[in-house]
């Protein structure tokens, strides 16, 4: 028997029994369907954390802290120099009392280690409000642009680092209290920021709108500078601060080949926490999340394979049957010569063919279920989350589906095919 | 005398084991010339069957060898035996055997799907067979919708679609009318004389053996008797027929 009749003949004969056929399909399609949208939501969640991650740094940059000198176990001993952090440098939310600031001395230790192409101190500024022409004025976060990241734009272009103009884009949320009809209003406009030094006086600066920013899932709500306003905001509000004050921050911004391998970051860190300091990757900072979020999904997968595996046993029932009723036709064929490899392919592509019609229209079905709950869910329950897809689709993951599920099938019809392999032409056509 | 086309050599065959052993052969021997009509004849579970499995190469003797033209066929691989069997012998059973809800030609074809011809030879032999069965209006019917002599005439043109030089045939007139059956075995007579095909024919109808050209009578396993008819003129043949061989 030629390939393509053995095909033919193994699809013809799994459409014989249509009903155990269709049932038999129908649990594999459960599973392949749960399987389907778990894998989905896990594609959909990570593809929103990377872009999440993109917009938050870039992948050549590291933070740089100064780690308190006992990060062992246990209570932390005092240490005189660890409150100097008290400087408006420290990040909102950063853990002030474990960190020690650092000074010029310390950027130029860190620019010394090995693969460090370049040192920045991140400047921290908090501005009073922000404000456009004469309108309300607003409490704002401002944060610095890095080159390299990327910002989730609605509308209009990245700040330009380059640029020795003031630039800035503003979050979505802001666009109409701010004043504009829409996004594509605010880019050019003015926007004044007003920022106030130790000694209590307030400044303003103006800078152009060039970008309005999508509220990401930790890009918040915060306005993004590029590096002259930032650096100009700092200027402003650092004014009567002493010399060594203004030169201790919290946090230095350290970049490094990406291109290299993943054992150069990892000499880097070494080299950084061998002077005693800290360097976390935004993968570092996102990595845990992440970590989160595929346990939860390997949880759901398992249930959906274990879904399978209860198909995986319908298989083997629906094909036991289908040997036990074809005893004779499987005797006759064996007696006029079919050989017992043959047999067993056509009960096997008769197994695989079930696994496939079940898990494509398991992959389909699921697929526009995905997209029905993508539709109803962007406006309802994430509405909040704009750029966040919940089922996303990955063809590779849709293809590797259907072929496991296909391995699957053959591997249950292995049991049945065997049989029908090994059975003895003259018994069977004695069979009644 | 020429090499038998197939040959049994002192065979024994038993079914089970211990207190249920049953010997169904016990020391057959027999050769068969290519082109010649073999009748063999026995009451119902004097080992027909049996014997004509283990000619067919489908079954192992206990003891004792089958030889295919000269060679001990236990000493074939199980491919050679396979292709033999589908291309050298027919086949038609002591029942149908043909496939349900699957059309007249592609049972009739179904020996030339497993040695691999594709679809268009395949539906132009299988239908010169079945038109010269006078089967060629059914080809498109479903196997099982057919009469009984129909599908005894399908069963036939499955065993001659191969173009096999020998044709094993249990009981091919057993489940017909008289009249259908003279139309069967007229049909099988006449491949034999045109094509030259050697015919195994096992039956318990004295009329259809004494069609052949040699009667095999065989009791409880063992041969009992072997009649060769004299390929007489239309005269003699009703008065002194047989001679004892
Ligand atoms: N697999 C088997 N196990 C046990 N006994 C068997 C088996 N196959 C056949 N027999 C026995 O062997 C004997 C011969 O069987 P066989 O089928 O050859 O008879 P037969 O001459 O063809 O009879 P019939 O004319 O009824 O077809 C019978 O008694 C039968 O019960
Ligand atoms: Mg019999």
């Amino acid at each position: 028997m030629n390939a393509v009749d053995l095909i033919r003949s193994a699809v013809k004969n799994s459409l014989r029994s249509k009903t155990r056929t269709i049932l038999t399909v129908l649990s594999i399609f459960i599973g392949a369907f749960t399987l389907t949208l778990t894998s989905g939501v896990g594609t959909g969640i990570n593809q929103y954390i990377d872009t999440t991650v993109a917009s938050i740094g870039a992948d050549d940059v590291l933070t740089v802290t100064k780690a308190a000198e006992d990060s062992s176990e246990g209570p932390v001993e005092y240490d005189p120099a660890a409150v100097a952090v008290d400087s408006p440098n420290s990040p909102p939310g950063a853990p002030r009392f474990s960190l020690i600031a650092l000074t010029t001395d310390d950027l130029d230790a860190i620019g010394a280690v090995d693969g460090v192409l370049s040192v920045q101190p991140q400047l921290s500024v908090s501005p009073d409000y922000v404000q456009v022409a004469a309108g309300t004025a607003y409490e704002a976060n401002v944060g610095s642009f890095i080159p390299g990241m990327a910002l989730d734009l609605a509308a209009g272009a990245e700040p330009d680092s380059d640029s020795s103009d003031y630039e800035v884009a503003v979050p979505v949320s802001f666009v109409t209290p701010l004043g504009f009809t829409d996004d594509a209003d605010a880019l050019g406009a003015t926007l004044t920021l007003a920022i106030t030094d130790v000694t209590g006086t307030q400044s303003e600066l103006a800078a152009t709108i060039v970008g309005v920013s999508e509220e990401g899932l930790a890009g918040s709500t915060a306005f993004t500078a590029n590096e002259v306003l930032t650096e100009a905001l700092y200027d402003a509000q650092s004014v009567g601060l002493s010399e060594s004050s203004k030169d201790s921050y919290a946090q230095a911004v350290v970049r490094f080949d990406p291109t290299g391998a993943e054992e150069d970051l990892t000499t880097l860190k070494a080299g950084l926490s061998d002077l005693g300091y800290t360097g976390t990757t935004v993968e570092d900072q996102i990595g845990s999340f992440k970590a989160v979020i595929d346990g939860i999904v390997l949880v759901l997968n398992a249930f959906a394979v274990i879904a399978l595996l209860a198909a995986g046993f319908g298989i083997v029932n629906t094909l036991l049957m289908s040997v036990q009723e074809r005893t004779r036709e499987i005797g006759l064929m064996k007696a006029m010569g079919l050989g017992g490899g043959k047999i067993f392919g056509l009960f096997s592509l008769e197994a695989v063919f079930i696994g496939l019609m079940g898990s494509a229209i398991g992959v389909g079905i699921g697929m526009l279920a995905g997209m029905g709950a993508n539709a109803v869910l962007a406006d309802t329950l994430l509405a909040d989350l704009p750029g966040l897809t919940l089922v996303a689709f990955d063809p590779a993951s849709l293809a590797t589906i259907i072929l496991v599920v296909m391995g699957l099938a053959f591997l249950a019809g292995t049991i049945p095919a065997l049989r029908a392999a090994r059975q003895d032409p003259i018994e069977s056509l004695r069979y009644e | 005398m020429s090499l038998p086309v197939l040959a049994a050599r002192d065979i024994h065959k038993s079914y089970g084991r211990g207190a249920t052993r049953f010997d169904a052969l016990k020391g057959v021997s027999l050769d068969i010339q290519q082109g010649e009509s073999i009748a063999i004849v026995g009451k119902s579970g004097s080992g027909k069957s049996t014997l004509m499995h283990l000619l067919a190469l489908l079954d192992n003797p206990s003891t004792g060898s089958v030889e295919l033209s000269g060679r001990d066929a236990s000493g074939l691989s199980g491919r050679v035996v396979n292709q033999t069997r589908n291309e050298t012998f027919g086949f038609v059973f002591q029942q149908f055997f043909l496939t349900p809800n699957t059309s007249v030609l592609d049972n009739v074809t179904l020996p030339l799907q497993i040695a691999g011809v594709g679809g268009a030879e395949r539906k132009r032999r299988g239908m010169a067979v079945l038109e010269q069965l006078d089967l060629a209006d059914k080809a498109r019917n479903k196997a099982t919708d057919l009469s009984g002599g129909q599908k005894q005439r399908v069963v036939i043109a499955r065993a001659l679609v191969n173009n096999p030089s020998v044709i094993f045939a249990d009981e091919p007139t057993g489940n017909l009318d008289s009249a259908t059956g003279t139309v069967v075995e007229d049909i099988l007579f006449s491949l034999q004389r045109e094509k030259g095909i050697t015919l195994i024919i096992v039956t318990h109808d004295e009329d259809l053996a004494a069609r052949c050209d040699r009667r095999v009578y065989i009791r409880d396993g063992l041969i009992t008797d072997s009649l060769h008819a004299v390929p007489a003129t239309p005269a003699a043949a009703s008065t002194v027929s047989e001679v004892r061989a």
